[in-house]
């Protein structure tokens, strides 16, 4: 421990070792590591929670006049002789969305992977306020348990939509929840006040922790990607926890925020809601692409095409991401020349965005590809994400989207980008920083058995989306087959449903692979990938305070095929100084 | 992995600024936010809807909250001694300036908690007995915005309680300023948020 030198001005001052308890070691740990492998537990398990949802969604939409196998276990109040009530319904509806984009996605994105890789990739010992980080996970149990409770309180768990949209939300008559709308919120604080706190740490981390050598420039991708998204939430998540506590407010204190009986404005909700619901949703695709460019770059053995234009890509999503909220709202009757100016910056976001996918497939042109199950994932979310890109600028467009809003349509795209994008990229990163995180590799057999039974079934149910959307299917609905618009969709919907039934069972495989492979996965080295980032410079898993000494960092995060390294094709960022990287990094 | 290189490498800098300052800044920023939310409701639905909003001093009382006002500036004024004691090693002014500042604070929320009193006990309004947060908009608004203003405070009054405390103890000096700096800080945004909030909801 004494052998630290050269630590930059926010660097821990080195702890002594010392014997920790069962408890403070593994469970009320304050270590980076442990705490996103908390967070990794928890998100698989919500993730499975909300996949489970989505079933139960499927099976009413495809045969809604026959009762649903296995539905006598539930109450009477969800599931009235074995037929899905529609109340519970809306609850399943509002709870899949919930639960997928709060409890699964983004805190699997950020809470894991931030947690993991910003101190180990930065070259620092931990996070700067390691306490805090701790904190900010066991925020999140209790917020995961109120939410699991919320379905077994009178009226059911929270029914008005992932969105929340006032009054519907805020007056109990009108939706016959009371009580699961209130947990909801009061969860959903919880959450905000636990990606606040963590987003301080992430920000403060990157800004001064660096390791000697690490200048901005030379971070990785991935880096870039949650230091951007984690200013993202710092703006963001607190205007949602201002709405939320009005609504609640107005749920259980008489208020009228979003209640015109009482003077207030519904419209409001809705600006409130998106102004952070944007951000949100570049906070939760923008980690994702870090770690596409991170292992695209691993697996094609060359350095990203263009790292520059990539970062700057990336700040210009998130800026631009703060001002295109009101193509949320084109059908709220706002006047059409403010519905043109969001056309246009939504439109405006297409560009830094194609420049990311361009230079992704920059990355991997006449790479040494090495296909391997991340890689997989890796490149499926380059041609996924592009899909839901697309499908986005149709929406962008305010005569378009009057005629596709609240349709399928919509499910589609968000589904691409959140599943194909957001949810492949993840599993790119699990199966790539596992061996990291657990000193095992999981079995790359399986892992590919797992990528092609999902990428082919994901596509099987949600392309046909698109369809079902522009001939006008509405979200959320109970019951579709009493529309005469909607005649003949029926067989779309029920090969969606098995489909789809299909898909959640790969979850078991990729499931029965993780936790297999923790225990009995085969060893893994140090540098498994013959990656460059200092993470996979330490070992397997690092120990606490990852680093005897920090390391000096002389190269750029992604130098691979460098011209003047003859002996391998990777050049670690902390290694030979004395070669100099060609491509562009500040020194 | 170890270099010859590695003593004589300086650190990256990162701003220049200790961690513990950083943070600090950052989470004000999502503070701002926070605020913001509430703050720009209040505007939206107030001048975009006046019908029924009463003027301030037909309701607030004014002049008590703008001594309130003026007693909380003080506080950062006392806080800012208190650090600048603290640079100075100067042990008397840092116990001094902290009770000060910690006693005004306190003054400030009890002052608040009076005026609550009185407008739900005793102030009419739209010709019912009480302004409430069920007063109409008005009333939610008005209670939403400073009752998050004073938990705010709360919590920093709190904080500045230990800090006495530690101060007591012989905590403080020249060599250990940073957590005086940065609840510092705290206290100062806390004192702005308020300014605006006394400016729009009762001045305007």
């Amino acid at each position: 421990m004494a052998t630290i030198v050269a630590e930059a001005p926010g660097q821990a001052t080195g702890h002594a070792e010392h014997e920790q308890s069962f408890l403070r070691k593994y469970i009320f740990s304050s270590d980076h590591k442990i705490i996103a492998i908390q967070f990794l537990f928890l998100t698989l398990f919500f993730l499975a929670v909300g996949g489970l949802l989505a079933m139960m969604m499927r099976y009413q939409i495809a045969w809604p006049d026959q009762p649903i196998p296995g539905g006598g276990i539930l109450p009477e109040s969800m599931v009235a002789s074995g037929y899905i009530l529609p109340e519970f319904y809306n609850a399943l509806v509002t709870m899949h969305g919930s639960i997928m984009v709060f409890l699964a996605i983004m805190p699997m994105l950020v809470g894991v992977y931030a947690n993991y890789l910003i101190p180990l990739q930065l070259g620092t010992h931990d996070m700067a306020f390691p306490r805090l980080n701790m904190y900010s996970f066991w925020l999140m149990v209790p917020a995961g348990i109120i939410t699991l409770a919320s379905f077994w309180v009178i009226g059911g768990a929270a029914g008005a939509g992932w969105t929340l949209y006032a009054p519907l939300s805020a007056r109990p008559d009108l939706t016959g929840v009371e009580l699961g709308q209130v947990m909801w919120l009061v969860a959903l604080i919880f959450i905000g006040l636990s990606s606040i706190l963590g987003s301080v740490n992430y920000i403060t981390t990157t800004i001064n922790m660096r390791a000697p050598g690490m200048t901005w420039f030379r971070m990785p991708l991935t880096i870039w990607a949650l230091f951007i998204t984690a200013i993202l939430a710092l703006l963001a998540m607190p205007v949602l926890s201002a709405a939320g506590i009005m609504l609640l407010f107005d749920q259980t204190l008489g208020t009228s925020f979003f209640l015109p009986e009482g003077g207030g404005q519904p419209l409001l909700w809705q600006h409130l809601f998106w102004f952070f619901g944007h951000p949100e949703v570049y906070i939760l695709i923008l980690p994702a692409m870090g770690f596409v460019s991170e292992i695209l770059a691993t697996g094609s053995r060359k350095p990203v095409f263009g790292y520059k234009a990539m970062v700057w890509a990336i700040v210009a999503i998130a800026f631009l991401g703060f001002i295109v909220w009101g193509h949320h709202m084109f059908m709220s009757g706002m006047n059409p020349t403010l519905g043109l100016s969001f056309t246009v910056s939504t439109l405006l976001i297409a560009v830094p965005s194609a420049i990311k996918t361009f230079n992704w497939m920059g990355t991997m042109w006449r790479g040494n590809l090495k296909l391997h199950t991340p890689m997989l994932f890796a490149i499926s979310f380059v041609a996924l994400f592009a899909i839901g890109g697309l499908s986005g600028v149709f929406m962008a467009a305010t005569p378009v989207d009057i005629y596709i809003h609240d349709t399928y349509f919509i499910v589609a795209h968000l589904h691409y980008v959140l599943f194909g994008g957001s949810l492949f990229a993840l599993f790119g990163a699990i199966y790539y920083w596992f061996p990291k995180m657990f000193g095992r590799m999981m079995s790359e057999k399986w892992g590919k058995v797992h990528f092609w039974t999902t990428f082919v079934l994901y596509n099987l149910v949600f392309f046909p989306m698109h369809g079902l959307g522009m001939v006008g299917m509405m979200r959320r609905i109970y019951d579709s087959t009493g529309y005469a618009h909607l005649e003949g969709i029926q067989d779309t919907n029920q090969l969606i449903t098995v489909a789809a039934f299909g898909l959640y069972l790969t979850g078991f495989i990729f499931a029965f692979n993780f936790f297999w492979s923790i225990f009995k996965g085969k060893k893994a080295s140090r540098n498994p990938w013959d990656a460059t980032t200092l993470e996979w410079q330490t070992p397997s898993p690092p120990k606490h305070g990852n680093w005897d000494e920090v390391p000096v960092v002389y190269h750029g995060p992604h130098e691979y095929s460098h011209p003047d390294v003859l002996d391998k094709d990777w050049l670690a960022q902390n290694e030979r100084p004395d070669v100099v990287s060609p491509a562009a990094g500040s020194h | 992995m170890a270099h010859a290189a590695t003593a004589a490498r300086p650190p990256e800098r990162g701003l220049d600024v200790y961690t513990q300052k950083v943070g600090m800044w950052v989470f004000l920023c999502s503070e701002v936010m926070f605020f913001a939310g509430l703050i720009g409701s209040y505007v939206v639905l107030r001048f975009g809807a006046s019908s029924s909003w009463a003027e301030p001093n037909e309701v607030l009382n004014v002049t008590v909250t703008a001594i309130n006002t003026f007693i909380l500036i003080c506080s950062s004024v006392t806080m800012v001694k208190a650090f600048a004691a603290a640079e100075a090693g100067d042990q008397k002014g840092i116990k001094t300036y902290l009770l000060a500042t910690t006693a005004l604070g306190a003054l400030f929320l009890g002052v608040q908690v009076y005026e609550y009193y009185e407008l739900i006990f005793h102030q009419s309004w739209a010709g019912s007995h009480g302004f409430t947060p069920q007063a109409g908009l008005y009333g939610a608004t008005f209670f939403t915005m400073t009752g998050f203003h004073g938990f705010h405070v709360l919590l920093g009054v709190i904080c500045l309680g230990w800090a006495t405390i530690r101060a007591y103890q012989g905590h403080w000096g020249a060599d250990n300023t940073h957590g005086l700096e940065v609840l510092g800080l705290y206290w100062h945004f806390v004192d702005l948020v308020w300014i605006i909030l006394f400016t729009i909801v009762y001045l305007i």
